[in-house]
């Protein structure tokens, strides 16, 4: 399939959002995403993207590497700010309001918009330490509400039982899923409103990935998720919403149900069939 | 087959191994060659009477330690002026340390092996250690008290060792009514000169100022005349007792005893008491102030010199160095410029070291000093407090010698923080500041005090810049003591690689500093390993601490 045919199909966007209507009416937009161009100096890496992602569900976005999903993702917490080439056009509306706008504090978005990375990124300190950090950041110092924090933060990443005696132990001491689901811990501890998982399973075997999943499950009851994930199984599972990038286009998105038993586009069903990607 | 035998890789195998033993036989070599040299300086040798007679002249009696020895070939003795029998193939001589310099005018003599017609090492012989003229190497006739005959003979040696115990006490409560309370009074004076000068220099010198200096300094003298009254009586009791001892010609010689600091007879001596000799030697080379010289005593000044320039200059380097670091780092924009200064940085750590001593005395000493004194302690000009070479502008300057290092192993800790561990810790809410402090430097420490180690070893050991900034061959006082400021960063200071130059190059007495320059050598290695473990051992520590993740 040609690139050309590709832009096409994404251009027709009444198609890929053709669930639009009845979304809005079930739920609330949560981030709009509005003609986003992302250019990596002077290549461009994500093409008028258009999507809406609903509060309080899981969405997926799926698509083979390279693709420009996670790059997608990290311009909802404006990660890319960080790298010096990125230049961004168009808008992401958090709750309505524009994130690239001038008067928008970077640091108080990060703390409405928690990130979850592909490798578990625990810093050298302590299980409770660890927890904390957002919370010292904000300046909150008392023992008290930070025990309480730690707790239900740990026990919202299914991590307590686990951990509770060894709070004062070096992160990085425990094992890969258990790290993963600290850092969602971390997140969680700031209360943020969005989740974003950057492919949070894919350095994890089988068992913590599965505790992972169970835990998207649980945490979409609180926060907004948006997933980026490798594996169509996994979208299938937990995500409510997918849509399927190819090439830095978004070329279609619907409910998970809808996307992977009846895809409207030619490309989204050779990938979820295993075609290419 | 030979072709076979290279491509195997044992001849690259058997070189890489021989390069790290020749690296190996250096190190061991330099470190057994000054352990065996310093260490043995302290041990108290034999003390040998020789009958010595040289062709066509009276016999004489030698007494003195072997300290050396050489053997020439017969032709090479000719050569040099000695008398060779046809038989005899070679020449074979020994140093002697003979001391009494008082009466012989040199301490050391070569002698000839040939004309030594008996040796022996008789028990009565002793060594008197003074405080001028260097050894004594004799017998003892007699210990007087105002001039009165103690005893004499075999019972005087005990009598000499109460009274010499009695002696050193008095010493040491002069030394420290002199150099303490006395000191301390003259230190007092001088700030009442300069509180004086000041006051008129700022137009407030008024009856009540008046009064209230006259007041202070009559204190001062006050007690200044009860220390003084305190001397007197001190210095007459020490100046009591003498000990008249006989050399090895016969002569007869008075030595007061508050010249001795110890007399011992080496021969008598059971290995035990060698050892306990040994370790109250070893002590004094630690803790005391030198004499004669440099060439006697200890080198606890320079020691104490070299640490606490090495801390300051610790405290000074790490902080500037790690600011510098983060800057070009994590702020400066990575372009041409950035990379130019990151040259001219590394390149920096290349340039010789007496060029900074240069930079230091004329920018630090004469214009920043220089300056420092115009504005601020106008009352003691025209004599300089900051405009001469001190403490401050040492450590300073080797600061700016060791700052390159400190910066290149930052920047390298720096670069080694995983992405991800930042973006975590941006990704909370963050600043970027808050992640530099929070994560990063934290993070980055181990690799802070890796350039630390590199930087204290470099500027330990450094001399040539020293001597520009305020290294002295002898500095009266610390630059830290019990009169305030505590810290006087403006005092010129004792330094042990210094200290080495002036004894092994600079001394008149070579061959009595020789030893002195090995173990003083040993001990700045020492002390140079010492630093280094300990900031080691904070690194490994850290690390452990902050353990980066793996992959």
């Amino acid at each position: 399939m040609s690139t050309q045919q590709v832009r096409t199909h994404a251009i027709d966007m009444s198609s890929v959002l053709r669930d639009r209507s009845s979304h809005n009416e079930q739920n609330e937009t949560c981030i709009k995403v509005e003609n986003l161009n992302l250019f990596y100096g002077t290549k461009q890496a994500l093409h008028t993207i258009n999507l809406e992602m609903p509060k309080k569900k899981v969405t997926a976005y799926i698509g083979p590497s390279g693709c420009g999903k996670s790059t997608l993702l990290r311009c909802i917490n404006r990660m890319n700010d960080l790298v010096d080439s990125a230049r961004i056009e168009g808008q992401i509306l958090l709750d309505g309001e524009n994130i690239y706008d001038k008067s928008v504090n970077v640091a108080a978005l990060r703390r409405r918009v928690g990130m979850v990375f592909q490798k578990p990124n625990p810093f050298p300190k302590s299980i409770f330490e660890n927890v904390a950090y957002g919370l010292r950041i904000q300046g909150i110092n008392d023992k008290r509400i930070l025990e309480e924090t730690v707790e239900t933060s740990l026990r919202g990443a299914a991590l307590w039982d686990e951990m509770k005696d060894r709070l004062n132990d070096n992160a990085l001491g425990m094992s890969g899923g258990q790290q993963q689901r600290l850092v969602i811990a971390r997140a969680i501890a700031i209360e943020p409103e969005v989740l974003l998982l950057d492919e949070p399973a894919s350095a994890l075997d089988p068992i913590s990935t599965l505790k992972i999943e169970e835990l998207i499950n649980e945490l979409k009851e609180k926060y907004t998720i948006v997933i980026v994930t490798h594996n169509m199984q996994q979208a299938a599972r937990v995500s409510d919403y997918t849509a399927f990038m190819y090439m830095g286009e978004l070329i279609e998105m619907g409910t998970t149900s809808e996307l992977f038993t009846n895809p409207v586009k030619k490309q989204t069903e050779d990938y979820i069939t295993g075609r290419y990607g | 087959m030979i072709k076979l035998w290279f491509k195997s890789g044992s001849p690259w195998i058997w070189l890489n191994a021989a390069a790290v033993s020749v690296c190996m036989l250096m190190v061991v070599g330099v470190l057994g060659l000054v352990i065996v040299r310093g260490v043995g300086h302290f041990w108290p040798s034999q003390v040998v009477q020789f009958s010595y007679q040289e062709e066509g002249k009276q016999p004489q009696t030698i007494i003195g330690e072997k300290v050396d020895s050489s053997v020439m070939p017969a032709l090479m003795a000719k050569s040099a002026g000695h008398k060779m029998a046809d038989n005899e193939e070679t020449l074979t001589q020994y140093l002697i340390k003979v001391g009494n310099r008082d009466v012989t005018g040199t301490d050391f003599r070569w002698i000839e092996k040939r004309n030594i017609k008996e040796h022996s090492e008789p028990l009565d012989l002793m060594v008197i250690e003074r405080r001028e003229w260097g050894n004594f190497y004799g017998r003892l006739v007699e210990v007087k008290e105002a001039g009165n005959t103690l005893a004499s003979g075999a019972a005087a040696w005990s009598v000499l060792q109460t009274k010499l115990a009695e002696a050193l006490t008095v010493y040491k409560q002069i030394a420290y009514l002199e150099k303490k309370e006395i000191g301390a009074i003259n230190y007092g004076l001088e700030r009442l000169r300069l509180k004086q000068k000041r006051l008129q220099l700022d137009k407030q010198w008024d009856e009540a100022a008046k009064q209230q200096i006259a007041a202070e300094t009559a204190a001062y003298d006050v007690k200044y005349k009860e220390y003084q009254a305190q001397l007197a009586t001190l210095y007459q009791q020490i100046r009591r007792c003498t000990l008249v001892a006989e050399t090895e010609s016969g002569t007869q010689v008075k030595i007061p005893l508050n010249k001795v600091v110890r007399a011992f007879q080496p021969n008598a001596l059971s290995v035990l008491d060698k050892i306990a000799h040994y370790g109250v030697k070893v002590v004094e080379f630690l803790t005391e102030d030198p004499r004669e010289a440099n060439t006697e005593g200890g080198i606890f000044p320079a020691i104490f010199g070299t640490i606490m320039m090495v801390l300051m200059m610790s405290v000074i380097v790490t902080p500037f160095g790690v600011i510098a670091a983060v800057y070009l780092r994590e702020y400066a924009k990575q372009g041409f410029v950035t990379r130019l200064i990151r040259i001219a940085v590394n390149n920096l750590a290349g340039v010789p070291s007496v060029v900074y001593g240069v930079f230091g005395l004329g920018f630090f000493v004469y214009i920043l000093g220089g300056n420092i004194d115009q504005l601020f302690f106008p009352e003691s000009l025209p004599a300089p407090v900051f405009g001469t070479p001190g403490l401050l502008w040492a450590s300073i300057t080797l600061a700016l010698l060791t700052l390159p290092v400190v910066i290149v192993s930052t920047e390298e800790g720096l670069a080694r923080i995983p992405s991800s561990i930042r973006e975590g810790s941006l990704a909370l809410g963050a600043t970027k500041l808050e992640t530099l402090w929070l994560t990063v430097l934290p993070m980055a420490s181990p690799a802070m005090m890796t350039g630390l180690i590199l930087a204290v070893a470099r500027a330990a050991g450094e001399v040539a810049p020293l001597m520009l900034v305020g290294v002295v061959k002898l500095a009266p006082t610390l630059p830290l003591d019990g009169n305030f400021p505590f810290l006087h960063l403006d005092r010129k200071f004792m330094h042990l690689g210094f200290h080495i130059y002036d004894v092994g190059f600079q001394s008149p007495n070579v061959e009595a500093a020789r030893p002195l320059v090995y173990a003083t050598a040993l001990l700045l290695v020492l002390v140079i390993v010492g630093l280094n473990l300990a900031a080691i051992i904070i690194r490994n520590n850290l690390r452990e601490k902050y353990r980066a993740l793996e992959g």
